[in-house]
């Protein structure tokens, strides 16, 4: 990084860990916390995507479709959910593989369970084992994406499921008094009004996203968990210009710090939140704002 | 193999009791459904150990929140903010990677930091020697054990619960009514004697239905343990464990996991059961219609 760097036996100090925290691997590690906002803000619409779906599931009237709705948000509450992470990476994995070696090679007649092994023919291996690198790190990305949205889409299924029936039933009734379809009612009146009911809720959800990020380690990815081990373990002079006891202590100590301020911002953020939203609604808050500010 | 025999054999294998290889090939439904089924003792030992510790620190945690006395606040809403405010899956490394330094030659890098940092003049030859006296005689032998899972991850378990059960608690404490409180008072009931009969059972009374859901989750979150630094000793691992050895031996995710979600199920209601008989007694001198349901629902996950 720097000039001085050049020779680094030569260094002390401070200057040593100048150097020492500019490398490459460095660079890296703090890349890999990058990687953690990408996923959060991909997930929570995902999530979200995920939770309006299984709640509008839930809130049909046609029977196995609510009760699919409902089963997918009740899973989670008895299930870890690292369960559903470790599972899913792999069963997501052969579904997609599954799926393309019918399509893809329809005359393959040997089983593709063969005892311990899952084969299938090359041209459906997901990612194709001849594409590059770049290639295998987005797939495995986007596979760990699928599965915190399905995991989490069951949390916020629950949080709006909840926010859909904490809408007052008069603001229905006076939607159909007005000749609104279920569908209009739906979409006019229900969804726009929800969002302060679920906004509590939704919150939660979001800490409990923050605080699930590092399981991503569990799912392959390089990210700060990853880095911190491989970057704190005990290193020889030998293998690097740096050597060093073991420093992991230190490291997961950052990631501490990094969360906690992630979280501390989160909080802070969503009480902004809440009282913007509740600006103007038929709510306790917002009967005080109003109050307040007449 | 008769599936007896299989019981009998790596029924109590999670704890070192039983045949010592796991199997190699050929796996039978059998074999999953007892060694996931043995790993759930270490669930439950973590659960149990954590939560039975932890009611009592979440207690002290909560009326120190709720104290006007500055010395006892700041600590406790710095306890509880560091422990919600960060994954459990990241306090598990760190303690473990604390512990290993302490107990290894690696700790002394700490002492050097405290040298660094005192001013030159404090740093005598006699006060290096006591405190390096001090860290080997003490803090190292002290460490050792904590390396180890059944009491490192219990301890982070235990404080991490706390936390949560803690800031439970104090919401708890903030609702007692105030006519109950002012009912004591009139009653000539002070200190001690008002929280023990007042203060304490209206405050668990209020929090049960949370602390039930904080129990489920802690329960839950056991199986992070040897996902994250502690070591498994000689493969005697948890639910997880085993259903992770068995997923990676057969690829097929489709058995084990089931098996440890029915586990978990079987858990979850059980905790939901004794914590019901428990709301109940809490709840006994309320009329029917007053009583406080529990009410299931997923809060934080560390």
């Amino acid at each position: 990084m720097f000039e001085s760097c050049a020779d680094p036996s030569s260094l002390e100090g401070l200057s040593w860990f100048a150097c020492y925290l500019t490398t490459g691997k460095h660079m890296a590690f703090y890349a890999s916390f990058g990687t953690v906002l990408l996923l959060l803000a991909i997930i929570l619409p995902a999530a979200l995507l995920f939770g309006f779906a299984g709640a509008t599931a839930a809130r049909s009237r046609f029977l196995p479709l609510s009760i699919l709705g409902k089963t997918y948000s009740a899973i989670v509450r008895g299930v870890p959910d690292i369960a559903f992470f470790l599972f899913f990476v792999i069963a997501l994995d052969q579904a997609f593989e599954y799926i393309r070696h019918k399509i893809k090679c329809p005359d393959w007649s040997e089983p593709i369970r063969q005892g311990n092994d899952f084969v299938v023919c090359t041209a459906a291996k997901m990612p194709l084992s001849n594409s590059p690198a770049w290639v295998h790190d987005t797939y495995a990305f986007l596979v760990a994406v699928l599965t915190f949205a399905i995991v989490y889409g069951a949390f916020a299924a629950q949080v709006l499921y909840g926010a859909m029936q904490a809408v007052p039933r008069a603001q229905i009734e006076t939607a159909e008094a007005y000749g609104m379809s279920h569908a209009q009612a739906f979409r006019r009146i229900l969804v726009p009004q929800m969002w302060i009911y679920a906004l509590p809720g939704l919150g939660n959800l979001w800490m409990i996203m923050v605080k699930a990020t590092p399981l991503l380690f569990l799912l392959g990815i390089q990210d700060v968990v990853y880095w911190a081990r491989d970057l704190g373990g005990t290193k020889q002079a030998r293998f690097t210009d740096y050597p060093h006891g073991d420093w992991r202590m230190f490291y997961f100590g950052a990631l501490l710090v990094f969360y906690l301020l992630l979280t501390w911002v989160s909080e802070k953020v969503l009480d902004r939140l809440t009282r913007r939203f509740s600006l103007g609604q038929a709510t306790a808050a917002g009967e005080a704002m109003r109050k307040a500010g007449a | 193999m008769s599936c007896l025999q299989t019981i009998a054999d790596y029924g109590l294998r999670a704890i070192g009791i039983g045949e010592r290889l796991l199997p190699r090939s050929d796996f039978t439904l059998c074999q999953q459904f007892t060694l996931i089924g043995s790993g759930m003792i270490w669930n439950i030992y973590f659960g149990v150990m954590a939560l039975a510790a932890g009611f009592f620190l979440a207690t002290l945690l909560a009326l120190g929140k709720g104290s006007r006395l500055w010395i006892t606040r700041k600590p406790a809403e710095w306890f509880i903010f560091i422990f919600r405010g960060s994954p459990l899956f990241i306090q598990f490394f760190f303690a473990y990677f604390s512990f290993l330094s302490l107990k290894n030659s690696e700790g002394l890098f700490l002492i050097q930091i405290l040298f660094w940092v005192l001013p030159d003049a404090f740093v005598t030859v006699g006060l290096q020697d006591a405190i390096m006296g001090f860290f080997r005689n003490v803090v190292q032998p002290a460490a050792q054990p904590f390396t180890a899972a059944w009491l490192g991850a219990g301890f982070v378990l235990f404080l991490n619960t706390s936390a949560y059960t803690g800031e439970i608690f104090h919401g708890a404490l903030k609702s007692i009514p105030k006519g109950d409180l002012e009912a004591a008072d009139a009653y000539g009931l002070s200190g001690w004697s008002r929280f023990r009969r007042i203060t304490f059972p209206t405050m668990l009374r209020l929090a049960w239905p949370a602390y039930t859901n904080e129990a489920i989750f802690l329960f839950h979150a056991t199986t992070l343990v040897y996902f994250s630094g502690f070591p498994a000793w000689q493969q005697r691992g948890d639910a997880l464990y085993y259903a992770q050895f068995f997923a990676d031996k057969t690829f097929n995710p489709f058995i084990p996991y089931p098996i440890l979600a029915f586990y978990f199920i079987l858990l979850t209601l059980a905790v939901i059961g004794l914590y019901g008989i428990a709301n109940r007694y809490l709840n006994r001198h309320l009329p029917q219609e007053a009583r406080r349901r529990l009410r299931i629902r997923p809060n934080l996950i560390r």
